[in-house]
């Protein structure tokens, strides 16, 4: 009994524990990529070198923070909404075959009920938003919900477009499938697919130029506005989970997973993840914000045709072409 | 059943930008009347930084005053002294030296460019965000302003509010090694000035935010006295160092840019070649500064013996944000007996109330930003 209970919770409690490591240093990546790239040092003062405890302190502080709910707030959505973000952007990671050689969860259409999983968030989001009784956050869920349920379309299709080439929805045959050549080297397919899949990632990961629910500039800061202490920690941390699993998604789907043009290893995968985080940390401290109803036309008259043409594209390839 | 559609109309989403807000350039308050992400009416409310400098500069003797002054418009401290300066003398018919002219031009044009950077680095926290590519643009900005003020500290020994200018000259004299510094200066600057220009005007996501927004039209520009980037970005040919030359502004060769449409995005590119023209007049400047004295007037023991003869005057200048100007009544004492400032970002906000409604709450941000306000002058 107890044996059984060690050798099903050691797994998870290693990946939460490795991924919030990872997390904790993601941000701290960030904070030094984006210095330099506007000529400034970044965290540099907790830890030496080059403030390494940084995340530490960050944590430890948000941590010991008065936890303050708002009066007229709904005290149990309230506290709900940052837990259930955080459950289920961990959940996800049972899919993804990125610690273990095997995932946790081995299911023929795992790719599928990552991204039924990773939906998920929304709703938690949402309930944030709206149970903190502040109109900034009420007006950010509204723009976030349109927003996730618009780019949700062509995410799925750019994801769609490699799985018809490889015929299977499963991670373990994704990537056993790349093993010469990664589906990014694909002609056309490969590229329009992975450009469709980085901008709606880019939305679905709530980053700029498309973090309209985090608009600070009209919404002080969306649906976190009323959030302090651990549940803002939480919030903070769900996000940057669920944008490293976007990027091992995209590292897996795309670039071959854990196949290398040297050795195959499991490490490759967080690599090509933290390279593919750090495209989108490019992405993110040189642009401007678009605006909402850009956002929505960008993706409805641009990018869903594209996938559309891209699924068709696809399934004809597919029909005349053997890739097996 | 019959099919029946219930219509409830839950009124406007009433929300407020301001006082406290991270974006509002100062202590402003919008009242957005929202319906879904569009902004039916907007209610406005001033006078949240009132320090009442009209009052008190009647109280204070008329040297006193320009240090003061310096503090209303805060981002281009030198305009505000430069126009009371002129004014007192234009009562005091006092005549300033070419070389004390020559100075204080240099010093005005340098805080031009430092103000419209700052212009332009806000602005990219307004469109950008403070986690996004704004903060690189505006962190890029306050890099170069820092070089400015570094000047500024090499000439007067303060970084912000010179305090060069005095009634009837300057306070400061400017080295050979300044003029060797703002040389340098100006050829570093020059092409930093062209890359920003260049970071907006080849932006996508720029011009998408800001083309055919906040368009004035010059009708509108007009009526509400606005002037500075605001009346050229919609195409009003007026600047008062061409249109009043004031100081020694006619001995120069410079260009005053136009706006086409008068959106926000026009009155961005004007500010960023206006810095070009300024440092056109900084390096007419520094090729030579004619000798003179730096103080028309003898040194008087007491700011009390400043005492202008009875009467009134009114002197403008063009600020970095457009006209700005000052009026005092003398009588005959060493205190004004009346001084009010024309406050250009005060003319200039009023036209926020008309532009507003019917945009989106995201653009309110970016018609606010590009108008450049104050608040420091605006409630002076």
């Amino acid at each position: 009994m107890m044996d059984s209970f060690i050798a099903f919770a050691l797994p998870i409690f290693k990946t939460i524990s490795m991924l919030i490591l990872i997390v904790a240093y993601l941000v701290w990546l960030e904070r030094k990529v984006a210095a330099k790239m506007q000529s400034r040092i970044g965290p540099y003062s907790v830890g030496s070198p080059h403030g390494w405890l940084q995340p530490l302190a960050d944590a430890l502080k948000l941590m010991i923070k008065d936890d303050a709910v708002p009066k007229n707030a709904d005290k149990l959505l309230f506290t709900f909404g940052p837990i259930w973000i955080m459950v289920v952007s961990l959940a996800s990671f049972a899919l993804l075959p990125f610690y273990f050689d095997n995932p946790m969860l081995n299911v023929d259409l795992s790719l599928m009920m990552f991204i039924a999983i990773s939906s998920l968030i929304i709703i938690g989001i949402f309930v944030a938003g709206w149970s903190s009784n502040n109109k900034y956050a009420l007006i950010s869920v509204l723009r976030m919900t349109a927003q996730i349920i618009s780019y949700e379309i062509p995410l799925i299709i750019s994801l769609l477009i490699p799985c018809i080439l490889i015929g299977s929805l499963s991670f373990g045959e994704i990537i056993s499938f790349q093993e010469d050549t990664w589906i990014i080297f694909y002609p056309i397919l490969g590229q329009i697919s992975f450009i469709i899949f980085m901008i709606s990632a880019l939305a679905e990961g709530n980053r700029i130029p498309f973090d309209l629910s985090e608009a600070e500039s009209e919404l002080i800061s969306g649906y976190t506005t009323e959030y302090s202490g651990i549940k803002f920690a939480l919030f903070y941390l769900a996000e940057y989970v669920h944008l490293f699993g976007i990027c091992v998604l995209g590292s897996i789907i795309f670039f071959g997973g854990p196949n290398g043009p040297i050795f195959t290893s499991n490490i490759l995968i967080v690599i090509k993840a933290l390279l593919f985080f750090t495209l989108i940390l490019f992405i993110r401290w040189s642009f401007f914000r678009i605006r909402i109803d850009q956002l929505l036309k960008f993706n409805w008259i641009r990018l869903i045709p594209l996938s559309f043409i891209g699924l068709l594209l696809a399934c004809l390839a597919r029909y005349y072409v053997d890739f097996n | 059943m019959e099919n029946r559609v219930i219509e409830r109309d839950f009124g406007d989403l009433a929300v407020n930008m301001g006082p406290q807000h991270p974006s509002t350039h100062g202590v402003f308050r919008l009242k957005l009347y929202l319906q879904g992400e569009r902004i039916n009416k907007v209610e406005s409310f001033l006078g949240y930084l009132h320090r009442g400098v009209e009052k008190l500069s009647e109280k204070l003797d008329y040297d006193q005053l320009p240090p003061v002054l310096e503090r209303d418009d805060y981002l281009s401290p030198t305009s505000n002294s430069l126009g009371f300066c002129n004014a007192v003398e234009k009562i005091c018919d006092i005549k300033v030296s070419r070389k004390a002219s020559y100075i204080r031009v240099l010093v005005a044009e340098l805080q031009r460019i430092s103000s419209h950077l700052v212009a332009l680095g806000t602005y990219g926290l307004d469109l950008g965000g403070a986690l996004g590519g704004g903060a690189s643009l505006f962190l890029y900005c306050f890099r170069e302003r820092e070089k400015i003020l570094d000047i500024m500290e090499d000439l007067t020994g303060t970084r912000f509010h010179t305090n060069m200018n005095q009634i009837g000259g300057v306070r400061y004299d400017v080295t050979t090694e300044s003029i060797n510094k703002i040389k340098k200066l100006s050829k570093d600057l020059r092409p930093v000035l062209q890359d920003f220009a260049n970071m907006v005007s080849k932006d996508e996501i720029f011009m998408k935010r800001t083309k055919d927004i906040g368009i004035i039209s010059k009708a509108l520009a007009e009526e509400s006295g606005g002037s500075g980037p605001i009346a050229r970005g919609s195409g009003i040919n007026f600047d008062v160092r061409k249109n009043k030359p004031y100081e020694c502004y006619s001995e120069f060769n410079f260009d005053i840019p136009l706006g086409v449409k008068g959106d926000a995005y026009d009155r961005t590119i004007v500010r960023m070649e206006e810095n070009i023209q300024s440092l056109n007049i900084v390096d007419q400047i520094t090729d030579g500064i004619p000798p003179g004295d730096l103080n028309s007037r003898k040194p008087l023991k007491s700011s009390k013996l400043t005492k202008p003869p009875k009467g009134s005057s009114y002197f403008s200048i063009e600020s970095p944000r457009g006209e700005l100007g000052f009026f005092i009544v003398s009588d005959g004492t060493s205190i004004p007996y009346r001084m009010k400032i024309r406050a250009p970002s005060f003319s200039n906000l009023s036209i926020v109330d008309k532009l507003l409604p019917g945009t989106f709450i995201a653009d309110s941000v970016v018609i606010l930003g590009s108008l450049d306000p104050v608040f420091g002058d605006v409630d002076r």
